[in-house]
């Protein structure tokens, strides 16, 4: 049998995906949470305990978004024009508040000013991701290799609801990460925040998923077709496992349990993302046989990846580790 | 088609404007990632506190431009779907693979060790802390060479085929990374990058030594910018000099208007020193030249006969009078900077380097000239392709997303609002850091209560401040 390299390519652009959301999640978290902590000490702790990897973390995006355009580069194509304004939107959103790491050290007047621009940016960015998803899973018209619908069609209620969702579920990954990392008042009011936002995130995850089935005959089928939902069905067995282990993790005062069962509540809601996509890469109009470069160029760049991925998850592990522990309050070289 | 041609104007300001914000940064942190290994090993290895401070001090600012870079870098990467989306697809094949390998190469690279050099010195020990420095340096530099790679396949394309549905697919990677002007390229925009870096680093030596404050730490910067600029701005003229020669040979329309020979020349063509170009009547007024000049410079010979844009259709001109000007304002900043160079090198000999008050002083103004040489150089050589963006295969006009003018327009307007508030408001701290050297003991005492304050990078350890004392 031939190798399928862009069914490979798919598996590793749904990797990179991801690995964004899980890891700039957190620290976009972080940054929505910040209102809940007004006091300077807190901010500085919080902020601290993102700030030697949350580079790393937005690589990921780059590398989901520049590979796309790689190894598919129709969905590239007609995918980010159709999305134009969230995107734009969140660009300059990531520009507020990845420029608010070294701002805010360096003014102690303007410092209020780069923690709203950091609420702000991330917030944002957050919103608009998730309204960018919304959109993708409405689907996106492809004629002729070009996107062919309106400039407003990515603004739905499903789409909005979907920008909501995110928010709050980067909020409980930013919850869950500062109970991990930080110690004392600030730890305990993120453990209370993290059981509220547990909640909302089911909620919003319950309602996306009741709602994407009939936005496409295609996803009802997926999902409630027989014998399709012997398959299906395990996804939301996984959820309730996850919230049930979050839930216990936070009551009994774990500090790193909540956080790898948020994580798992990102993972398997991915998954029934990507259940629900296949094959498409454009729901529903180019698939990911369609949109995949020729063989020369998937196979050029697989052999990179092939070497260089386990390379960059050694040494970002790595990176992590050095800054292990709960996050020292004097430490950092600001 | 009116309204097409707008939506195409706003996308090429859109994207002019804001990769001219982006490579601003790089042509920094390149050169500055560099400089600070060479520091960090310098303190290693003579064990010299005062280059740890110096380290300390440029660190600082090597992490705020960093983060500007990278901040104004994923727009670029995005741009290119959004707005340049047929050019997307088409192009994607060749260009997206290396692209590809630039963000698991060297943006990985970049950002992997970059915490650990801000943050990690006393957690992981002097050996890794440095390695992990050579590693974002080394970053810097992996991007520099895929991202010039993609530009210069761009500029002069090779080793594809086109499939049937119009896309560029590889037939020979090699030739592709390797295309003709890439090597030029490459060389070029690296020395750039350092003597941007060693403009900068050299103007904030220049400045205390002028104030006659911190002289140690001052003078340390000054004479290592002097130094890379004594040797790296003559090679930046042999290296700009063999690029324009490649150029010839692959663009010869770009060069015909960076010389603005509107007309051909078959006894020999004059190097037009000034000017002011004349779409209209398709000459230059009031030209100020050196008969047979350019011949000699570009074909070794003076009498070699050159063609001018007289034998090239009028819709394949790029617009001469930018790429004109733009080219003369890069070649006559590159040799004040070979001025500034010789100059050091004499008052260093004589030795008053540290003394020279105009030396010094035409230091602290050339500080800046390092952006503006390297902006009119992309200018030059990214509007002198025009109309092309995949030269002599893909027209601009051919590249570009089917978005509304007026969506492009509003994205526009944001995103000049938004890099002139917040990159204005990033260069703004930059300079500040730059006035302040660090462990100044006289500075000290007047900046305390700020610095407890945390609004300095100074280290609040007690003891360092302690050897900074005594280091003078
Ligand atoms: C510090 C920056 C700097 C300095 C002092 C110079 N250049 Fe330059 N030049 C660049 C920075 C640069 C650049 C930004 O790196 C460019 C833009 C694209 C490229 O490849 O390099 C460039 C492009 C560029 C091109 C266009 C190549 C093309 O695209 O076809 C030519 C012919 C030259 N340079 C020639 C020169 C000469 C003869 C110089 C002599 C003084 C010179 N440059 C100084
Ligand atoms: C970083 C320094 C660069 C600067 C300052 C720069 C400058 C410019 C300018 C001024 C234009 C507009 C030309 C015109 O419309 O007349 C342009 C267009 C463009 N450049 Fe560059 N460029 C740079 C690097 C790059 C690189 C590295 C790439 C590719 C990877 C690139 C790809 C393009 C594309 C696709 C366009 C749009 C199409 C066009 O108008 O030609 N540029 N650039
Ligand atoms: C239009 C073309 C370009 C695109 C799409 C692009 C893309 C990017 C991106 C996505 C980043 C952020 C990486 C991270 O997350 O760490 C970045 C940073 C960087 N880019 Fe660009 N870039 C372009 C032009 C250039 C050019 C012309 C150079 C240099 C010759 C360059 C050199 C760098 C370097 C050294 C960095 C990291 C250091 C810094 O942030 O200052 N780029 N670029």
């Amino acid at each position: 049998m031939v190798v399928d390299l862009p069914f490979i390519w798919a598996g590793i652009i749904a990797f990179a995906v991801l690995a964004y959301v899980i890891m700039d999640g957190f620290d976009l978290g972080v940054g929505i949470l910040f209102p809940f902590f007004p006091e300077k000490h807190d901010r500085d702790v919080m902020m601290n305990s993102v700030a030697p990897v949350w580079d790393g973390n937005e690589t990921w995006l780059v590398l989901g978004g520049g590979g796309l355009l790689a190894v598919f580069p129709l969905a590239y194509a007609t995918i980010l024009p159709a999305l134009y304004a969230p995107l734009i939107v969140m660009l300059l959103a990531l520009i507020f508040r990845g420029v608010a790491f070294e701002y805010r050290w360096r003014t102690k007047r303007a410092e209020h000013l780069w923690d709203l621009s950091f609420i702000f940016g991330s917030t944002v960015a957050a919103f608009s991701q998730g309204v960018a998803l919304g959109a993708l899973v409405q689907g996106i018209p492809v004629v002729d290799r070009a996107y062919a619908g309106g400039w407003w069609d990515w603004l739905t209620p499903f789409s909005l609801l979907t920008g909501v969702a995110l928010v709050v579920g980067y909020a409980l990954l930013g919850a869950t990460w500062l109970v991990m990392k930080t110690s004392g008042r600030l730890a305990i009011k993120a453990r209370r925040i993290a059981l509220r936002t547990a909640g909302a995130t089911i909620l919003a995850m319950g309602l996306v998923s009741l709602w994407t089935p009939f936005l496409n005959p295609l996803f009802l089928e997926r999902w409630f077709g027989w014998p399709n939902m012997l398959y299906s069905g395990i996804v939301p067995l996984g959820v309730a496992g996850c919230f049930y282990l979050l839930l216990r993790g936070l009551l009994k005062r774990r500090d790193v349990l909540p956080f790898v069962a948020a994580l798992g509540l990102f993972v398997l809601g991915f998954i029934g993302i990507g259940i629900s996509f296949y094959p498409y890469i454009v729901p529903t109009s180019v698939t990911i046989h369609e949109a995949a470069a020729p063989d020369e160029s998937l196979l050029f760049l697989l052999v990179g990846a092939v070497v260089l991925v386990p390379l960059i998850l050694a040494y970002t592990a790595y990176a992590y580790w050095v800054f292990r522990g709960k996050v020292d309050p004097h430490e950092g070289y600001h | 088609m009116i309204e097409n041609l707008d939506a195409l104007l706003l996308a090429r300001i859109q994207f002019a404007f804001t990769v001219s914000f982006h490579i601003i940064f790089p042509a920094f942190t390149i050169g500055l990632a560099s400089y600070l290994a060479v520091l960090e090993g310098l303190w290693l290895w003579t064990k010299r506190e005062v280059y740890l401070e110096v380290f300390n001090f440029w660190k600082t600012i090597f992490a705020l431009s960093f983060g500007m870079g990278v901040v104004s870098g994923i727009v670029m990467s995005y741009q290119f779907g959004t707005n340049w989306s047929v050019f997307s697809d088409k192009a994607g094949p060749v260009i997206g693979p290396l692209m590809g390998y630039e963000v698991l190469s060297a943006f990985f690279l970049e950002a992997g060790f970059l915490g650990i050099m801000l943050f990690g010195l006393n957690r992981v020990g002097k050996g890794l802390h440095f390695f992990a420095t050579i590693m974002v340096a080394v970053g810097t530099l992996g991007s520099a060479f895929w991202i010039l790679s993609v530009n210069s396949w761009m500029q002069t394309p090779a080793g594809f085929a086109m499939n049937d549905v119009g896309q560029f697919v590889p037939v020979d990677w090699w030739a592709a990374i390797f295309n003709p002007s890439f090597p030029y390229r490459l060389l070029h925009m690296v020395l750039a990058a350092y003597l941007t870096t060693a403009l900068v680093v050299g103007a904030v030596g220049a400045w205390h030594l002028l104030q006659g404050r911190a002289r140690e730490r001052a003078g340390i910067m000054f004479s290592m910018a002097m130094w890379m600029l004594t040797v790296v701005a003559p090679l930046q003229i042999a290296a700009g000099d063999l690029h324009g020669l490649n150029t010839l040979e692959h663009q010869p329309i770009k060069v015909m208007a960076m010389e603005g020979h509107y007309e051909s020349h078959p006894e020999g063509a004059p190097l037009i020193l000034f000017g002011i170009p004349n779409t209209a009547e398709q000459r230059i007024d009031y030209a100020v030249q050196i008969p047979k000049l350019s011949s000699l410079i570009l074909l070794h010979d003076l009498n070699a006969p050159l063609d001018g844009l007289d034998t090239i259709p009028r819709e394949l001109h790029p617009p001469v009078p930018i790429v004109f000007w733009s080219f003369r304002i890069m070649v006559g900043l590159g040799t004040a900077m070979a001025i500034l160079g010789l100059w050091s090198l004499w008052a260093r000999r004589r030795g008053h380097l540290f003394t020279n008050r105009p030396l010094l002083r035409m230091a602290l103004v050339m500080g800046p000239m390092g952006f503006v040489a390297v902006l009119a150089g992309w200018i030059t050589t990214e509007v002198g392709r025009q109309p092309w963006t995949v030269y002599g295969h893909l027209l601009t006009a051919d590249s570009v997303s089917p978005i509304a003018a007026p969506a492009v327009a509003a994205s526009l307007v944001a995103f000049i609002v938004v890099y002139f508030a917040i990159f204005g408001a990033g260069t703004f701290y930059i300079l500040r850091l730059m006035g302040r050297l660090p462990d100044d003991p006289d500075e000290d005492l007047k900046d305390a209560p700020l610095r407890t304050a945390g609004i300095t990078p100074g280290p609040p350890n007690p003891r360092r401040h302690e050897e900074a004392l005594h280091g003078r």
